[in-house]
């Protein structure tokens, strides 16, 4: 007999813990570990974006964010998008770091490069008007460019134990077979590495509401849980205060056609990519995890899949999960992005972008612990160098969340 | 495989874990429930009558309340019911 994912929860046994695990990777300058070596060029606005992504296309492994903001942008949106652009360079999964400027935006390139060097990776910083023009600002961004590919191309992987991962917790595209088994599968994989010393972040507040009075008992910091139910109340209140019906953007259509009724029923859903672990508190969207605190945290991101990533590795995730229940083929520039879906139709469907089918769970009656360790198991081997189908298939979809207007 | 799952006992939803006909007669822990509309494999069916405002449940939880009076047997999805949260329009 089918047996609900609940009920296998109730099954897990703390078995993990005192298991010490180790991987491979790059030992970055500040004592925190990567496990990809990007050579990441920055732009500081969307008036440098093609720039630097011309600069990328040069450079063999260069990687290029182009985005649309950096300018004009005031209060939480412009702190929005600079944590979100040095929190993308001090990401130890890169290695070194160009930052491309115009000159007069608002987000000044030397700034970025300035925080992003407190980490002691090579930083440097270009500006086109400096340069005299794109020609000029490219050539010598190639030379720069080249110079640190080579230089980080030396490194070689050590061992580190993994406690120091840093693991991003997604669902998009979700149907009413997330809830039931992709999701409580990554919480079963959250769990084992939270017991080992290692953090994770849930994310998507707007995904939240509706499951708030079950997440909040579960913060160890009476003001941290404060905090969180002010973030949630926060983003309910912009749909209220604006006039609009949050139905028209949650669930999607996509989530309706899949099932899901509403914006409770998908939260309470999502929830269980947390697994059971305690939350050790919040954090702001792009803000950086504090390694001497590890654990589960919050961070506050939208429900859209690519900003509320975007956020995670700003702050200082190394690999993502992501459950879909309708198949999604997104990734991340720097951070390798593992896909599972509880829905066998469409792992099916979408083979060539879902890594892993926890649809085993409904048609085969696979238990979610199994499901978790092989979960656990595909991060161990990605965090290792494996490609998830998303890296594999170069999606480097990057996206800052802003709350808004450009001025 | 069951046909459809009863996550918790305060549930007055089932999730279909496969495409029920209408007309079809389900078990679901040792009592028959017969479907009053197609229902699409993952979608969910009344186990009680639901009166219009009274809550849906679903994980022992609240989903959303009736927009009209559900009967037992019924799919029940955003032509019955609805969200409470984040309802500006209803401002």
């Amino acid at each position: 007999m089918f047996i609900t994912a609940k009920a296998q929860e109730a099954e897990a046994t703390e078995s993990e813990e005192n298991i010490i695990m180790k991987l491979m990777g790059y030992k970055r300058e500040n004592g925190r570990y990567g496990i990809r070596n990007h050579l990441l060029i920055i732009p500081a606005s969307v008036c440098s974006s093609e720039t630097a992504v011309n600069i990328a296309k040069l450079v063999d492994g260069a990687i290029a964010i182009p985005h649309q903001h950096g300018c004009c942008e005031i209060g939480d949106d412009f702190d929005t998008t600079k944590r979100t652009l040095v929190g993308f360079g001090k990401n130890p999964n890169v290695g070194a770091v160009l930052v491309v400027g115009l000159g007069c935006e608002g987000i000044q390139a030397k700034d970025i490069a300035d925080e992003i060097k407190t980490t002691g990776k090579p930083v440097e910083y270009i500006v086109i008007q400096e340069e005299g023009g794109t020609a000029k600002t490219v050539s010598k961004g190639v030379e720069i460019a080249g110079k640190m590919a080579r230089e980080i191309s030396k490194q070689n992987k050590v061992e580190f134990d993994i406690s120091e991962i840093i693991l991003g917790l997604e669902c998009g595209g979700s149907d009413p077979t997330s809830g039931l088994a992709s999701n409580p599968s990554i919480g079963v994989a959250s769990d084992m590495l939270v017991s080992m010393g290692g953090s994770s972040i849930l994310s998507e507040t707007t995904e939240v509401i509706g499951a708030e009075h079950l997440l909040y008992p579960r913060f160890e910091d009476e003001n941290e849980g404060k905090k969180f139910l002010e973030m949630v109340k926060r983003v309910e209140n912009r749909s209220i205060a604006a006039g609009h019906d949050l139905r028209e953007g949650q669930p999607t259509p996509g989530n309706k056609a899949g099932g899901l009724t509403t914006i409770e029923e998908k939260s309470l859903g999502c929830m269980h990519k947390a697994g059971h672990s305690p939350f050790k508190g919040t954090l702001e969207y792009a803000e950086e995890l504090p390694t001497n605190k590890k654990g589960l945290y919050f961070m506050d991101t939208p429900g859209q899949d690519i900003d509320s990533i975007t956020g995670m590795v700003a702050g200082g995730a190394q690999v993502i999960v992501f459950s879909t229940g309708r198949g999604t083929p997104t990734g991340s520039p720097i951070a390798p992005v593992i896909k599972i879906t509880g829905n066998s139709s469409t792992y099916n469907n979408m083979i060539d972008n879902i890594d892993i089918n926890a649809g085993k769970i409904i048609t085969e009656g696979v238990k979610l612990q199994d499901l978790g360790q092989e979960l656990f198991d595909k991060i161990v081997d990605v965090c290792n160098g494996e490609m998830p189908k998303a890296e594999a298939l170069g999606h480097r979809e990057f996206g800052i969340f802003r709350t808004g207007f450009t001025y | 495989m069951q046909s459809a799952l009863h996550i918790d006992e305060k549930d007055n939803l089932v999730t279909c874990l496969r495409e029920i006909k209408k007309g079809e007669t389900i078990n679901i822990e040792g009592k028959d429930y017969t479907a009053n509309a197609d229902i699409p494999v993952f979608h969910k069916m009344a186990i009680a009558d639901i009166k219009k405002g009274e809550n849906c449940m679903k994980y022992g939880q609240i989903i959303g309340t009736a927009t009209v009076d559900i009967h037992t047997g019924d799919y029940v999805h955003v032509h019955n019911c609805e969200s409470t949260r984040g309802r500006g329009d209803r401002k």
